[in-house]
């Protein structure tokens, strides 16, 4: 098939981007959303051009590094699919496809499609763990852990950190991410002994790194490669809200 | 005196781990602060390298080419991860998980290594519980284990099929809470151009910022490499596409020695080649073949749908070859059988290089429901990718490069031949022998990691407390420098037509004709010569644009690919050496009337560790005789 496709095209983080548009010609429907990009890499290198920077590794939905705006949604149009995950029989001839970058505040260009995640890392420091050294802990059948809460805690430890939720919300709140990880750490006993400090910590590091607050459209879930429910939101409020009446 | 001291100790083999650790000597606390060590890679090796030597006092500087350390390859492991815990009451034991892996290996590994890799699974499983990783539960609220890959007792730990996923984000956690401390500092997007030994001991990096381009030095104590494994020198591979062998095969024209480079698991179940644009191979779990059934038309060429097939004119070739074992045959059986049908011109797809795996008979048996209890997210995660659903047409699966047994040489310290210099986890060679055991991989570079160089290489530093910081501005920090920014103009000056992928490419596909499931003189003769003519191309030829002063992917990719010409011809070079077949490694010179591997104790039970001896020259070969003290030799046999 034939298609037409606008690129945010950014040097760097300092310079000022622009869409570009390069038609592709004889994309076939097997290929891969990031093979097709291969594809029109190589191309742009045989003409003497620069070829357009994304991140990806994996290439199989679990790595979380291929995030990208496609055609107005966060890893297009697929349901619960990432970039890599995607491919070109979701298109059809003719189609202009738009690609662009995350758009978030908290997430600034780095170049073309490739945006700096490294917020999310830093609301992991603020608390995202439970603290043990190795080599203290006990016998993994020691604490029982009841099968719904473990089922539970597994759903929302599904999050790949893509930041596609943040892409996704109006408010570029960063809190389904943050709900995901106080909510599968709060299932578990070995991880409730810190729960109060964690959610508290967490939250004030998104709000410290500029990430908006929630208010509930869901477009993260709905957009989450990984179906990440926005229970977990719920879940993660009523953590923070018993967190602080405590104070 | 060789070079080779393995440093095994010597007793009972149950007691070997015990006494040793008894002996290594300490670091008192204060003293930790002031050591510096640097670790290269962030996944299960590398996170619980870098946060346990955290956790210890030291001042630790961890790099990676990633953005975030939850990136790292390990993520994408998927079906779990062993341990003797023995759980399931299934007489399950320490001795019995270190059995199943050397017998597993092909009898190719150290009993010791291999022995104290099960000791420690424990551990692992402990520790990972504790940092909220969400194993599957039974209903009582225990941890559940299930069987895995022909072993007889129920040792894997699981979950769903995310292992590597939630183990990995477990020690990134971990990580995290170091970095947070301010006893591991971070340096993500950074590539690694050089280890720099001073005085013989490795004392540094040299690493490029991959944002700014800029070449930096990095010094310390000493330096542990977790960088994973080289399966990517196929170009595709079921690996993640970044990952590389430039760290290792950087540490090995150090001086680090290189062994068993040959050793290369090929997975037989993969999502096969669909286009000549593709990049990636995705792994469908072995556990299908416990329902599906392979087969290829009888006719070559049949330009018929499989369902359109009759059941007569289908060749079931496993049921056909191993009556006994069917479908169910080890790894690289079925690999090697896929390969012969699809060269002999049976093979199925656009490309002839797959094979069916047809669910249709377990359906009608079981029904549907059951199948897709049992695989549907497998079904799924293949639908997306081919188009095509396993529930109404078989599934085409090809082998694919997957898991390299083979790495740096270490001692019983897992430190390589250069002192100060040490290697965990996939990048080294020490405990899959020949051929890599389902669910051993986790185990294996989380328990270097954990519960191993913690102590071991207390041990180095505790002669190196009154050495201070080492600095950077030392001329081995200079000329390391230097040639790795001559390295990166050089690559830069080419101005050729040809883009690394391309090469990359080219190169695999060399590689996996001559030097893959299958090999034999002719061909790896032919291949070295080759590799040798492809990348004399190379530096003629190549195309990389951009500069160097800014994030340039091309830049990244060339530097790779230039290293993986020099360890391809290592690679053929050990594979040639090694006229036997063992494991992974299958020399058609060296095989049964009835086409098995040939195993050849009595010439070729040894390590082949290879040692650098410059641009150009013939690596040198060192041999580290093993020796079998509690296990008997035996053929691997399952008819």
């Amino acid at each position: 098939m034939n298609i037409k496709l606008k690129i945010w095209r950014q040097p760097n983080a300092k310079s000022k981007g622009r869409f570009e548009t390069y038609p592709l010609n004889d994309v076939s429907s097997d290929m891969s959303f990031l093979e097709m990009l291969d594809y029109l890499n190589n191309n742009l290198i045989k003409d003497g051009k620069e070829p357009v920077a994304f991140e990806h590794d994996c290439r199989e939905g679990i790595c979380g590094s291929c995030g990208m705006y496609i055609s107005g949604r966060p890893h297009g149009p697929q349901h619960k699919t990432t970039t890599c995950e995607l491919h070109m029989r979701e298109f059809k001839d003719g189609d202009t496809i738009t690609v662009e970058p995350w758009r978030a505040a908290s997430f600034p260009v780095i170049k073309d499609l490739i945006v700096d995640r490294s917020a999310f890392d830093k609301i992991m420091q603020a608390g995202g763990f439970i603290t043990i050294n190795a080599g203290a802990a006990q016998d993994a059948n020691a604490i029982l852990v009841p099968k719904k809460n473990a089922d539970e805690a597994f759903d929302s430890a599904t999050c790949i950190g893509c930041g596609a939720c943040v892409a996704a919300c109006k408010n570029t709140s960063a809190m389904l991410f943050i709900a995901a990880k106080v909510t599968h750490l709060a299932l578990f006993p070995q991880g409730k002994i810190e729960a109060e400090q964690r959610v508290k910590s967490m939250v004030a590091k998104m709000d410290e790194l500029g990430f908006g607050g929630c208010t509930n459209t869901r477009a993260c879930e709905a957009e989450c490669p990984k179906g990440i429910s926005i229970s977990n939101i719920a879940k993660l409020n009523r953590e923070f809200f018993v967190a602080k009446l405590k104070e | 005196m060789s070079k080779l001291n393995s440093k095994i100790p010597d007793g009972p083999l149950a007691d070997k781990w015990t006494k040793h650790k008894a002996a290594l000597k300490l670091v008192n606390p204060a003293n930790k602060s002031k050591l510096d060590i640097i670790v290269i890679g962030t996944g299960l090796g590398g996170s619980s390298s870098a946060s346990s030597l955290g956790e210890l006092g030291y001042n630790v500087k961890v790099f990676s080419y990633q953005d975030s350390p939850r990136r790292a390859h390990s993520v994408a492991a998927q079906g779990g991860i062993n341990a003797a815990k023995n759980y399931k009451n299934d007489n399950d034991s320490v001795y019995r998980l270190f059995y199943d892996m050397i017998k597993g290996g092909d009898f190719r590994a150290r009993e010791a290594n291999v022995y104290r890799a099960a000791e420690v699974s424990n551990l692992v499983i402990d520790h990972y519980t504790a940092l909220g990783v969400p194993f599957a539960r039974d209903y009582g609220g225990t941890i559940d284990n299930r069987s895995f890959g022909g072993v007889q007792v129920s040792r894997t730990f699981y979950a769903k099929g995310q292992t590597g996923q939630q183990c990995l984000v477990g020690a990134y956690s971990a990580l995290t809470r170091q970095i947070k401390a301010g006893t591991v500092t971070m340096y993500p997007l950074r590539e690694l151009m050089d280890i720099v030994v001073v005085d013989g001991k490795a004392r540094g990096i040299i690493t490029r910022n991959m944002l700014t381009g800029e070449v930096e030095r990095h010094s310390a104590h000493a330096v542990v490499l977790a960088t994973g494994g080289y399966g990517t020198i196929y170009y595709l591979s079921t690996l993640a596409l970044n990952s590389n062998a430039s760290a290792a095969w950087k540490a090995h024209r150090k001086g680090a020695l290189f062994a068993n480079p040959s050793f290369v698991q090929i997975h037989p179940t993969s999502i096969p080649v669909l286009n000549s644009y593709q990049s990636k191979l995705t792994l469908m779990s072995e556990s299908l073949r416990n329902d599906g059934r392979v087969w290829v038309p009888k006719q070559q060429k049949d330009p018929r749908k499989p369902n359109d097939i009759p059941e007569e004119e289908r060749d079931y070739y496993l049921e056909r070859r191993y009556p006994a074992f069917g479908n169910l045959v080890p790894r690289d059986v079925a690999s090697r059988a896929a390969k012969e049908r699809c060269d002999a011109g049976f093979g199925v797809g656009s490309t002839g290089l797959s094979v069916y795996l047809d669910f249709r008979d377990a359906i009608k048996k079981k029904g549907k429901k059951a199948i897709e209890n049992s695989y549907g997210n497998l079904f799924d995660m293949y639908e997306k990718i081919s188009g095509e659903s396993p529930y109404e047409t078989p599934m085409r699966i090809y082998p694919a490069g997957h898991y390299t047994m083979g790495g740096l040489w270490v001692d019983y310290n897992l430190m390589t031949t250069v002192p100060g210099l040490y290697a965990v986890g996939e990048s080294n060679f020490s405990d899959h022998g020949a051929n890599r055991l389902g669910a051993s991989s986790l185990m294996q570079c989380s328990g270097d990691g954990y519960f191993i160089l913690p102590y071991t290489i207390t041990d180095y530093l505790a002669d190196d407390i009154r050495t201070p910081r080492i600095q950077t501005n030392l001329p081995e920090f200079e000329k390391a420098e230097k040639e790795a920014k001559d390295r990166i103009n050089k690559l830069l000056s080419i101005n050729g037509k040809e883009t690394a992928t391309s090469f990359h490419k080219r190169l695999g596909k060399i590689m996996w004709d001559y030097c893959g499931m299958v090999r034999n003189e002719e061909g790896l003769k032919k291949a070295l010569v080759l590799i040798k003519e492809l990348e004399d191309e190379f530096w003629k030829n190549l195309k990389v644009t951009g500069t160097n002063e800014e994030l340039n992917q091309e830049l990244e990719k060339a530097g790779r690919v230039a290293d993986f010409f020099e360890l391809g011809k290592l690679l053929c070079l050990d594979a040639l050496n090694r006229k036997e077949s063992c494991g992974a490694h299958f020399r058609e010179e060296s095989q049964t009337d009835t086409g098995e591997a040939k195993r050849n104790d009595d010439h070729y039970s040894y390590v082949a560790a290879w040692e650098y001896k410059g641009e150009g020259q013939e690596p040198e070969l060192h041999k580290e005789e093993l020796r079998f003290e509690f296990v008997k030799l035996q053929e691997r046999s399952y008819k």
